[in-house]
């Protein structure tokens, strides 16, 4: 189930390449370790999105994994397994024959979603509305982090509860030293 | 008989219904009495709404049998029973016929949350008020579910026309021994979580003070927890089974349905260990148990409304719009009296740092949403670009795949880091200290997964910079060993303790510090659970097929495996037709067994369906399917599957039940005792415990 998956190439690439055009990107001299570093991770990235494009049997494994079959049984193009199915072995052909023409994958899905529509492509593209789909869920990650960031600095500096009458609280080092000492004698 | 399954499904309407309305009026007599201290009959009339609420067990209890009993009288006056049975159908399928239909399922359904309310009721003296409260909410679900069945749809409909021969058949695809069992536990797992959102809602509604009713409901909330995740992973077990396809997960909306409340309820049974150790997270616990329940309650509106295109879909009909309205009820009661009463919710202690037990909760709780969130959006996606853009779209596996794997990794991590922090505040020490070996111990693993050759087996010679899907099987299985060394190192830490204490053989300590902490050492184990299932997923990588038309003497070879076609044939029964291929099997050359893949045609329902021939092993399961015969030469075609480690996921899911239910089993007394301090002026020395 995972293998049919790139979002390097899918995701990452086309984010890359905008920031390529943009000359803002340079990096400040002077930092040439920083620099080296970005380059390298910039590289090793490069090279997860540029994966995939390997032999016609693996890039048609690869892109017969990334649509579905459109006879109405809702399955992978590649893992549907009706005898009879009215669809599933003429889109394997055609597949196979793009790729047979060195079609890149792009167009290769083009081509599919001309003629079958959008409904063939099983993840939705990076276009459009689709969009949303891929940018909802990481915004919403990086939004519940600055939401626990917040919580947590805010009951950081609550103040503590009020403490009974006749007991002193215990802090700084003596407090340190009942930790330590807790840490020692259960030994967790 | 369909005349008195008819009557006590009406009679347990007649019954909830008035378990609802005394529940209500004796409460806010009870309230009423609290107030001007007159007394009032508030307490009789609450005792009347009890009895009621058992009574509707036994009434939901005796329409049940009497539709089972008609499914084994071949009463096909019965629409339900002439749609889901048939003569030759075997006994336990014959009982299963009761949740096999939308009206049987949702009597079962009813019948459950019946059952659960009797539970409930009888043992309403551990808190009469809270019980009281929790009842109502129950009664009130209670009443929805009665409803449907008497006004939209009624299982002991009776079938116009003359009395038909035989029925319909029940659908090949149900016809499995795990669909006997898959559906009751996923009922469990659903209409339980109705329990601790019962409790929740009588507390907010009565303001209850404290964390009462979270220790109330926290052994409600694992069994019904555990009856879920049994539910999801036999179908995910049935899938792999039966459907033929070679996979266990389709992301299928009705799997995501399920898959919904079990990421809420998995978040709820973490965040829940704040409220009751530290006070915290009231208010986002009220509302992870209500989205656990309502997610339940939506799952079974996708698959009944016809809303959202599923292959599991029941028919189309109108009980969508009941589902459709009982949430948005539901959900404005809620809101209702949440935003009425949240000033009890506050909490009052204080953080002290960021490396502690409570924030690695709040980040766990996080990633659990997060997940659901993909999870939902993915699953109503193609319907809002059909509402926004007027076109439609698929969301399938590539799209789950690439969003919630790295959600998931980040999730595995927590699950290492953890249970090693202290609450309130964690040493950067003591950190270092109970991480260094475990990564170590990762990272070693995983370069010796990279060095290794592949011939070795699916897992080894993993090359990352290959493909993505190795990165992530590498990573997963590098955080799983992870997990599982801290989880080991928990273990053994404690288990020094205990042996230094009472001179006992490591292995005895560990045993005895389980069981003097449950809920804590079952939970690792239920984290080792979950390491093992996620090691079976990451084995998706190497999966590999092939298909092809074979004649006997013809040879497959996938993998280190060959298959040889022996012959194909078939055989006729009263209930199907069969076709199947004799396989026979060799590894390296040696014969290691015979495999016959079949293929099903059932005479009432006019249906084929395929039963996969699969040989398991710890390192790889070999998966033949018999798809059908060529109508021109009259050769069989045949599929196979060579799928790595599947048989982690199940192993795993074992071991997370077994977990669970140690979490369960209540915690021995501590047999370490030190002295107590002389100023107490106590003559017997105090107990030594471990907190969670």
């Amino acid at each position: 189930m995972l293998r049919y998956l790139n979002p390097f190439s899918k995701v990452i690439a086309p984010f890359l390449a905008s920031f390529a055009r943009k000359p803002a990107l340079s990096l400040p001299k002077g930092g040439s370790w920083r620099r080296k570093t970005a380059h390298s991770l910039l590289l090793c990235i490069a090279v997860f999105a540029f994966l995939g494009a390997g032999d016609p049997a693996t890039r048609f494994t690869e892109i017969g994994h990334q649509m579905m079959c459109i006879c109405g049984c809702n399955q992978i193009l590649l893992e549907c397994n009706h005898i009879g199915c009215p669809n599933s072995d003429g889109m394997r052909n055609e597949l196979m024959a793009a790729v047979a023409r060195g079609d890149s994958d792009s167009l290769v899905e083009q081509g599919f979603v001309q003629k079958y529509g959008p409904i063939v492509l099983a993840a939705p593209t990076m276009q459009g509305f689709d969009r949303a789909a891929y940018i909802i869920p990481p915004v919403a990650l990086f939004l519940g982090v600055g939401l626990i960031v917040f919580v947590i600095r805010s009951w950081k500096n609550r103040p503590a509860p009020a403490i009974a009458d006749g007991l002193s609280p215990v802090r700084g080092a003596e407090l340190e030293q009942f930790r330590d000492q807790a840490g020692k004698e259960t030994d967790l | 008989m369909a005349e008195i399954g008819s009557f006590a499904l009406r009679l347990a309407l007649a019954l909830s219904v008035y378990s609802f309305l005394a529940g209500i009026i004796a409460l806010a007599f009870q309230s009423q009495a609290d107030r001007s201290g007159i007394p009032t009959p508030a307490e009789a009339v609450g005792e009347t709404a009890r009895r009621a609420g058992i009574a509707t067990f036994a009434a939901v209890l005796l329409a049940a049998t009497v539709l089972v009993i008609c499914a084994f009288q071949d009463n096909f006056r019965i629409a339900y029973i002439f749609h889901h049975s048939n003569r030759d159908l075997s006994g336990p399928y014959k009982f299963a016929v009761l949740w096999s239909g939308q009206e049987g399922s949702l009597l079962f359904w009813s019948l459950l949350l019946a059952a659960y309310g009797f539970v409930l009721r009888l043992r309403y003296k551990t808190d009469p008020r809270l019980f009281a409260y929790a009842s109502v909410v129950l009664a009130g679900v209670q009443i929805f579910f009665l409803s449907l069945l008497e006004f939209a749809a009624p299982p002991f409909g009776i079938l116009e026309g003359p009395l038909r021969a035989d029925g319909s058949g029940l659908n090949p695809l149900l016809q499995y021994p795990e669909m006997v069992i898959h559906p009751p536990m996923l009922y469990l797992g659903y209409v339980g979580f109705t329990v601790p959102f019962a409790f929740a809602l009588g507390a907010l509604i009565m303001k209850y003070p404290g964390e009462k009713w979270i220790n109330i409901t926290r052994r409600w909330t694992m069994v019904t927890w555990a009856f879920l995740t049994c539910g999801v992973f036999l179908g995910a077990h049935w899938a792999y089974s039966v459907l033929g396809w070679g996979g266990y997960w389709g992301w299928d909306p009705v799997e995501n349905a399920s898959l919904m409340p079990w990421l809420t309820g998995t978040a709820f049974l973490h965040s829940v260990m704040m409220q009751e150790k530290r006070g915290m997270l009231k208010m986002w616990n009220m509302w992870l148990v209500f989205a656990t329940f309502w997610l339940a309650i939506l799952g079974t509106f996708l698959t009944r409304s016809g809303i959202i295109s599923s292959v599991h879909a029941f028919a189309q009909s109108s009980i969508g719009e009941w589902f459709g309205w009982f949430l948005l009820i539901t959900l404005a009661v809620f809101c209702f009296f949440f935003f009425k009463n949240k000033s009890s919710l506050r909490s009052e202690h204080k953080l002290e740092s960021i490396v502690s037990r409570e924030s690695s909760f709040l980040f766990n709780n996080l990633l659990f949403v997060i997940l659901c969130i993909v999870v939902l959006l993915g699953t109503w996606f193609p319907k809002l670009t059909e509402l926004i853009e007027e076109k439609k779209v698929t969301v399938s596996a590539p799209y789950y795949n690439s969003v919630a794997i790295p959600v998931a990794l980040l999730l595995l991590i927590l699950t290492a880091v953890g249970p090693l922090l202290a609450w309130r505040k964690t040493s950067l020490e003591s950190l270092k200290r109970n991480f260094l070996w475990p990564t170590i111990g990762a990272i070693a693993v995983a370069v010796f997964l990279m060095i290794t050759p592949q011939s070795w087996g699916s897992a080894f010679g993993l090359r990352p910079w290959k493909d993505i899907s190795y990165f992530y099987s590498l990573m997963a299985i590098a955080l799983s060993v992870l997990v599982t060394l801290t989880v080991a190192s928990e273990f053994y830490r404690g288990g020094r303790v205990i042996s230094k204490h009472t001179g006992q053989g490591m292995f005895a300590s560990m045993v005895q510090l389980t069981h003097r902490n449950t809920r804590r050492y079952g939970g690792y184990i239920v984290h080792f659970g979950v390491v093992v299932v996620i090691i079976g997923f990451s084995g998706a990588a190497f999966n590999q097929e092939k298909e092809m038309e074979m004649k006997t003497g013809d040879q497959m070879t996938i993998g280190p495996y060959t298959a040889i076609c022996r012959s194909s044939t078939e055989d006729d029964n009263p209930n199907y037709f069969s076709q199947w291929a004799v396989l026979d099997i060799y590894k390296g050359g040696k014969p290691i067994g015979t495999m016959t893949p079949e293929r099903r045609f059932y005479h009432a329902s006019q249906q084929t369906s395929t039963m996969p021939f699969i040989r398991s092993t710890l390192n790889e399961d070999l998966y033949f399917v018999f798809e059908g015969v060529n109508q021109d030469n009259g050769r069989p075609i045949l599929r196979a599957h060579l799928n790595a480690l599947v048989m982690w996921i199940w192993l795993g899911v074992w071991i997370m039940l077994g977990g669970t239910v140690l979490a369960l089993v209540p915690n021995a007394p501590a047999p370490v005792r030190v002295p107590a301090p002389a100023r107490l002026g106590q003559a017997h020395p105090a107990p030594v415990a471990t907190g969670d």
